[in-house]
Order: structure tokens, then C-alpha cells, then sequence
């Protein structure tokens, strides 16, 4: 096993990590990536892919953890000594150099072994030499027959269009014969067509070639296409590895549903196993093994949700049709049930508010554990009912006193999005938006980079810059301890008048009271998922 | 809006704006070059003549200060190329290059007589023989912000990718640099030279102050023939340093041509 994994794998991260100053870019990335495999690092922009691909082809130094090729450490190794050659975003041709000049650079640089001599010591030396003037053009020659520009040798390069300048890049680059190819969003600067065209020329390049392939893409649909292996990355950490096929059905979280495919993203509860409840009603399913009534998120692709009539007794819900839009191939039909937004793919049109029935097989319900469910921040009490978040003094209402280390805690709905940045307490930028039936989840990142999860009516866009408000009675503040509390089965629906009374009499110790906030704001939290209050529940704090 | 204006009326247009330049490229330029073709053919009796000519090509004095102006000129602009190149490179490898460059260009301001005033006065507390080395000191110290400027603006603007796909591709630091920098670059070098090399050719009053006039430069020669009254002979010189200006910049900008990779720069 061991063996056959050296031989096959040929790089390996080991805990990468990247950080500028104090940002983290790439966050512990452990990646293998076997010879002759195409593995495509897909992501939004921001995630780390390209930072990740520099990393392999040497442009930057990870700040931790360790870069194996060919179970060598080349962590330390400056490109020009690695076996592996990019196709830059832009190309990067050299514009003082024709096209025969710019594929030969790499060529006239390299040695090559030129058999061995014995020296005076009687040692053995491998002696080195250039290519000739004729290896060098028959190699270019070739290179360009193979991207099909066999007469532009002597063309300036700033003459030729994107998708000529496109290929005498990867040209320029498989002429070295490296063992790995990196591609940094290749296809980025060609129009549709043409994209279409060169993925299926860079799929015929790599299997006619067998070398290794590490793509870089922010379009889904290509990494889908041409890979054998998908790294869904985000926020600079992986969030999965698979094949294509199993990154669409099987998402390992709601970001890798919304980024890949079109979906509907519910959150719901996990009532047993194969028990789930969303929109008011109990499904099955087919997972197993979450706690009992952990909240989670529910994925259905459009494709797996059929349309049935009202009265057939396969429907599992009825719903009310919203819209049906025309798609060419399919109409999207956009339905709501109990307060959430569906979107399916049927053949048919349907009347808007026409009553339907609903049906989806088990397998086709994709369940997920949450990533967050409530915003939590460690800080302290900077004043009389002043906590500090983020930089900021926001208003709260404690009785601590100042300097004393708390937690914050923040529930999704309670964090006001302003659109207008002074409008609000901090600014932050808006990382995504993922609509979740009858809401937008949003995450929004500060100026401190903390993500605040927050649940909103509206869709913000992306990047965009906005303010976040926070009401004082809003923010749930206990103070932090560093022991174990380790409580279990705390009563839920304890309530804050109780609990502030509680406090009054000095009844509880500091850590029930902390269990007793967290719980409550889980409760809130479900209550907003519009799933039932759980009676008795862990702390599903991740 | 009854009354008809026969006349146009006055509008102002972007034409309108051009009119007080013009009026001064004809006073100030288009004018003293007239006078000086004209010059060149009258004696001092104004008579049409030729005999400036025969004056200025026949004398070896005036080709030798010719020659030796050019050479001054060549010298200069190596110097500064030898000085400002790993400058500008380094500065544009610095975050903070854009700010440093700035510390080379403020001297600029301040009046370069008073400048070559203050460096002879240092040369000659230090006991240095004023000379043919004062006045290319002089020189370079006068026109080395023009060669920095321009290269570091050149270098500054050349795509880091192209330094990484050489890297990529094989090169070591120095095969990088010989093989895209320092190509890359050329646009830079041309302005450099450009800006150094001829206003060295055709300076004065620098060469005068910083070799107690032992050293007599083309520049300064024009200036004496017009103080002596010689103005046919000053004349022909102001042409014939015209003349070497222009097949300067001729060259530079065929360089320019070739090699017009990055052609964005400060000149």
C-alpha cells in the first residue's frame, strides 16, 4: 500500500497554510494528487486556488506545512528546479520575443544528460549539454503543430488573438515536458465558443500525453467537464475532494451545493434516522448517524424534484406553482410549500397558483450538517454595557464588569444588514448569499476577518460593502470560562426573564448560565428554520 | 433671439484654447529659428555670405570643441546608465520606490546653477583640481534624475508574470533578468538616453563653472560667438547642433521602434 502510494501519487500538500501579513489565504490544505490524474481547484474568487497552484509551481512560499513531489520535499525549492511548467492566467508571452522565441525559451536553458566520462580521480561524470540549434527547432516545430499554429512561428506575438496566444502558452509549457502542468484559469480571458472548444482540446492534450494536470477554475461547469478529481475550495480551505460525479450528487456541505449545480437549499431537522422534517412535514431519507433533532441543511437538485398532480397519492406535499420559466430543453418551475421556495425542472408548464403535488425520492435528499448556528465571538467588557466586537464597542446589556473575558453571541436573524456602510456600527463585505427557501443566508466578513452568519429577506451581493448593526438587547453576552462545561440535556426553552432571575439569585453557577444562553439561541435558531422547538437537546455547537 | 448676428458668433471651442500656444511657439520659436537660418548667411555688414560656413568647418578649434562635447555627452549618458539602472531597479522592486524616486527628483527643483555653483564650492574646499573629471561629475549629477525617472517607471510597469514564466520555464535570477528584464526594459533606457544624452551635448555654463573654463563645450562656444558679435558663426553652430539633436532622436526613436515591447514611460 505504502509503496504503490509513492509510485502513484505525485504531489502531496501536507497541512498547507499561506497567510499575508495576518491573513490566511490558504488555510491547512492536505491534497494527493496522483500521475496522469486531472485535478481541477475550483472555488469563488478569494478561496486560495490560485495561491494553492502558486504554491506547487514555487511563486510562493507556504507559510506552513510541506509540498511533496515524487516524495521529495520541494517546500523550499525555487521554481526554475521544479519539474512543472504553468500556463499563466494571462499568458504572460514574452511581447519582446516571436512566437518560435517565446516556446524555445524554456529549451535553450535546459541540459540535458550527455553521456559520462571518467575524471582524473577515476570518478564517474555525468556530463550535461544544451539542445542543438535543430533539437531545439524540431521540438518547437512539433509543440506548434500540436496546438495546430504550425505556420506563426515568426509571428509577434502581440499579433496573434486570445485563443492563438492561448495555445502558444500551453505550447510554450508542454514543450519542456513537465511532469505536472498547472493551468491558472487558462480559459478565463475566451469567449464562450472558444472555451468550449480549447476544454475539449486540453482534455485530448491530456490524455494523449498522460501528464498530470492541475487546473485552476471559478467556473463550475468546466471543472465538472474536464476533471477526474475536483478540490472545491472556499475561504482558503478545502471543503471537498471527488470526482465530479460525486462533488454534484453528494455535496459535502450547502456551499458546495450552492456553488456546484443549481439547488434549493432548506434547513431543517433531523428527526431520527432517516427521519427529516422541512416544510412542515416528515420525510425519509436515506442518512443516518446525525444527533436526534440536529438542525441541518437540506439540498435537492431541481432535476430530482418532480412535479406531480395534486391528488396523486405519491405526493408527499402540496405546493403552489410560482412561476414556470421556458429553459430551452426544460421549463424551471418555482413552487412554494409551507413558506419555502422549491425550484424543479419538469417538461411541462404549469399555471401560476395552480396547486401541485410533490415528490422526491429518498436518495435524492441530500442532508448536511450545518456549518454555524449562531455567531459566536470571544472578546471582553470594554464598559458599563459596552462589549467589543470586531474592533468596535458595541452596546449590549451585562452586568459584568469591565475587562471581564465573555462570550458574544449572536443569533443568524438578530444581525442587521445595513446597505449603506456608515449606516452601520462595523463594515464588512459580503462573501456570499445563499437563498435557503424563504431566506438569504449571508455571510459577511469584517475588517477583523470574522464571519457573521446573518439571515436576511434580501440578497446581497457579493463583494459588496456593507454595515452590520447589532441590537443591544440582541447580544448575548456570558461570561467566558476556560474550565469544562461540560452540561448535558439542558432544559431548552428556558427563557431569558428566567434565566435573568435565576442569575439574581445567584442560583446558577457561570457555566449553566452559558449553557443555558447557548441552548436558547439554538432554540431561536430552529425556531426561525420553522422547525418545532426541541424539548431536549446536546450542544450541537461544532 | 430676433435679431439676426450677421457676424458668427464667439464660441469657445477646444481650438479656442490652443490659440495663446501657438502665439507663443511663434514668437519664441518658430521666429529665433528664422533668425538664426537667416544669421547664418549674412556677414556683419549684413551681406549675404557664405563665409560662416567656411569659418566654422575650417577651424579645428570649433570641431575639436564639437568632438569633445559629443564625447562629454557619450560619457554622461553611460555614467548615468551605469549609476541609474541598478537604482531604478531596485526602487521598483521596493513598496516604497515610488516615494524614494521622489528624493532624487526634488533636487531638480532647486536651480541647477545654484547647484554647480555649490558643487564647484565643495570641489574646491576638498582641494580637487577643477577639470575635465569635475565636469563630468557636474554632469552626471545634473542629469542623472532624467535617466532614473524614466527606467524606474519602465521597470515599475513591466508585468511581474513575465519575470515568473521565465522562472517558470527554467531561468535562474540572472538569466531572468538578462533574458526579460533588462529587454523588457529597453523603451526605459531609450527615454533615459534621450533625456541625458542631448541636453549634455548642448548644455553650458555647467562645463564653464566646473573647470574655472578651462573646459569648453559646444554649448559654451555658441554663447561666446553670440557675446563676441559673431552672430554668423553662432548661428551655424545653433544648426549644427539642431542637426545632431535631431539624428539623435532619429536613432532613439528607431530603437524605440524595434524593441517596443513596453512602450509606456514617463517621456
Amino acid at each position: 500500500m505504502i509503496t504503490q502510494n509513492s509510485v502513484d501519487t505525485i504531489i502531496e500538500l501536507k497541512n498547507v497554510c499561506k497567510a499575508y501579513d495576518d491573513k490566511t489565504v490558504v488555510n491547512n490544505a492536505s491534497l494527493k494528487i496522483k500521475r496522469g490524474e486531472f485535478v481541477t481547484l475550483l472555488g469563488p474568487s478569494g478561496c486560495g486556488k490560485t495561491t494553492t497552484l502558486r504554491m506547487i509551481a514555487g511563486f510562493e512560499m507556504p507559510t506552513s506545512g510541506k509540498i511533496i513531489f515524487n516524495g521529495n520535499d520541494i517546500t523550499d525549492t525555487p521554481p526554475h528546479l521544479r519539474s512543472v511548467n504553468t500556463v499563466f492566467q494571462k499568458y504572460a508571452l514574452f511581447p519582446h520575443l516571436n512566437v518560435f522565441h517565446n516556446i524555445a525559451f524554456g529549451l535553450k536553458l535546459k541540459t540535458i544528460p550527455n553521456g559520462t566520462k571518467v575524471n582524473r580521480k577515476g570518478e564517474t561524470v555525468q556530463l550535461f549539454r544544451k539542445y542543438t540549434k535543430a533539437e531545439i527547432k524540431e521540438k518547437v516545430d512539433n509543440a506548434l503543430k500540436m496546438v495546430d499554429l504550425e505556420d506563426y512561428g515568426h509571428r509577434n506575438v502581440a499579433s496573434l488573438s486570445g485563443g492563438q496566444q492561448q495555445r502558444v502558452a500551453i505550447a510554450r509549457a508542454l514543450v519542456n515536458e513537465p511532469e505536472v502542468l498547472l493551468l491558472d484559469e487558462p480559459l478565463g480571458a475566451l469567449d464562450l465558443k472558444m472555451r468550449k472548444d480549447m476544454q475539449l482540446e486540453l482534455m485530448d492534450m491530456h490524455k494523449r500525453l498522460g501528464i498530470t494536470f492541475i487546473y485552476v477554475t471559478h467556473d463550475q461547469e468546466e471543472a465538472l467537464t474536464m476533471s477526474d478529481k475536483i478540490v472545491v475550495m472556499r475561504l482558503g480551505e478545502i471543503q471537498q475532494i471527488a470526482t465530479p460525479e460525486k462533488v454534484y450528487d453528494e455535496p459535502a456541505n450547502a456551499f458546495v451545493a450552492d456553488f456546484i449545480g443549481e439547488s434549493t437549499i432548506l434547513s431543517g431537522i433531523m428527526l431520527a434516522d432517516y427521519k427529516v422534517e422541512f416544510c412542515d412535514t416528515v420525510f425519509e431519507c436515506v442518512d443516518k448517524g446525525f444527533k436526534p433533532n440536529e438542525p441541518i441543511d437540506i439540498i435537492i437538485r431541481p432535476e430530482d424534484l418532480k412535479i406531480l398532480d395534486k391528488d396523486d397519492e405519491k405526493s408527499l406535499i402540496a405546493a403552489e406553482v410560482m412561476s414556470s420559466v421556458f429553459k430551452g430543453d426544460h421549463y424551471q418551475v418555482t413552487v412554494l410549500a409551507s413558506g419555502n421556495e422549491l425550484v424543479a425542472h419538469d417538461t411541462e408548464t404549469y399555471d401560476i397558483g395552480e396547486t401541485v403535488g410533490l415528490y422526491i425520492k429518498p436518495f435524492d435528499l441530500h442532508i448536511m450538517h450545518k456549518t454555524r448556528i449562531i455567531n459566536e465571538i470571544d472578546t471582553y467588557v470594554t464598559g458599563e454595557n459596552l462589549v467589543e466586537i470586531c474592533g468596535t464597542n458595541f452596546e449590549c446589556k451585562t452586568d459584568l464588569p469591565i475587562g471581564t473575558p465573555v462570550k458574544v453571541s449572536v443569533d443568524f436573524d438578530d444581525v442587521e444588514i445595513t446597505d449603506d456602510e456608515s449606516d452601520g456600527t462595523i463594515g464588512a463585505n459580503v462573501l456570499s448569499s445563499i437563498y435557503k427557501g424563504n431566506y438569504y443566508q449571508a455571510i459577511l466578513s469584517t475588517d477583523d476577518h470574522y464571519n457573521f452568519f446573518a439571515d436576511t429577506d434580501y440578497e446581497w451581493l457579493k463583494g459588496d460593502r456593507v454595515g452590520i448593526n447589532i441590537a443591544p438587547e440582541k447580544i448575548i453576552v456570558e461570561q467566558r470560562d476556560e474550565e469544562k462545561r461540560d452540561v448535558e440535556n439542558v432544559v431548552a426553552d428556558e427563557t431569558l426573564e428566567e434565566y435573568d432571575r435565576y442569575k439574581e439569585e445567584e442560583l446558577l453557577t457561570s457555566e449553566e448560565i452559558a449553557h443555558l444562553e447557548a441552548d436558547d439561541n439554538i432554540s431561536s435558531t430552529l425556531t426561525v428554520d420553522s422547525v418545532n422547538t426541541a424539548t431536549e437537546k446536546e450542544d450541537t455547537k461544532e | 433671439m430676433k435679431a439676426k448676428s450677421v457676424r458668427k458668433p464667439f464660441r469657445l471651442t477646444k481650438k479656442a484654447f490652443g490659440v495663446p500656444y501657438m502665439l507663443f511657439l511663434l514668437l519664441f520659436v518658430v521666429i529665433p529659428l528664422v533668425l538664426i537660418l537667416v544669421n547664418a548667411f549674412l556677414d556683419n555688414d549684413n551681406n549675404l555670405t557664405l563665409a560662416n560656413f567656411k569659418i566654422f568647418f575650417t577651424s579645428s578649434s570649433s570641431l575639436t570643441v564639437l568632438g569633445n562635447s559629443l564625447l562629454v555627452g557619450v560619457i554622461t549618458t553611460l555614467i548615468c546608465i551605469i549609476i541609474g539602472y541598478p537604482v531604478a531597479y531596485i526602487l521598483s522592486k521596493m513598496s516604497s520606490g515610488k516615494i524614494l524616486v521622489l528624493l532624487y527628483v526634488i533636487p531638480m527643483g532647486v536651480n541647477f546653477l545654484i547647484r554647480t555653483l555649490a558643487t564647484k564650492a565643495i570641489f574646491i574646499a576638498m582641494d580637487i583640481e577643477l577639470g575635465m573629471g569635475t565636469v563630468i561629475f557636474g554632469m552626471v549629477y545634473n542629469y542623472l534624475p532624467f535617466m532614473i525617472m524614466p527606467l524606474h517607471t519602465t521597470l515599475s510597469s513591466i508585468d511581474k508574470s513575465y519575470m515568473e514564466a521565465a522562472q517558470d520555464l527554467g531561468a535562474d535570477k540572472a538569466t531572468v533578468f538578462f533574458k526579460t528584464t533588462l529587454p523588457l526594459s529597453v523603451s526605459g533606457i531609450i527615454s533615459g538616453v534621450t533625456m541625458v544624452f542631448i541636453p549634455t551635448i548642448s548644455t553650458y555654463a555647467i562645463s564653464q563653472l566646473l573647470s574655472n573654463g578651462k573646459i569648453f563645450l559646444f554649448g559654451d562656444s555658441i554663447q561666446l560667438s553670440f557675446e563676441q558679435g559673431m552672430y554668423g558663426v553662432g548661428s551655424i553652430m545653433s544648426i549644427v547642433m539642431l542637426v545632431f539633436v535631431l539624428i539623435s532622436n532619429f536613432i532613439m526613436n528607431k530603437f524605440n521602434r524595434q524593441g517596443n515591447a513596453v512602450r509606456r514611460s514617463l517621456w
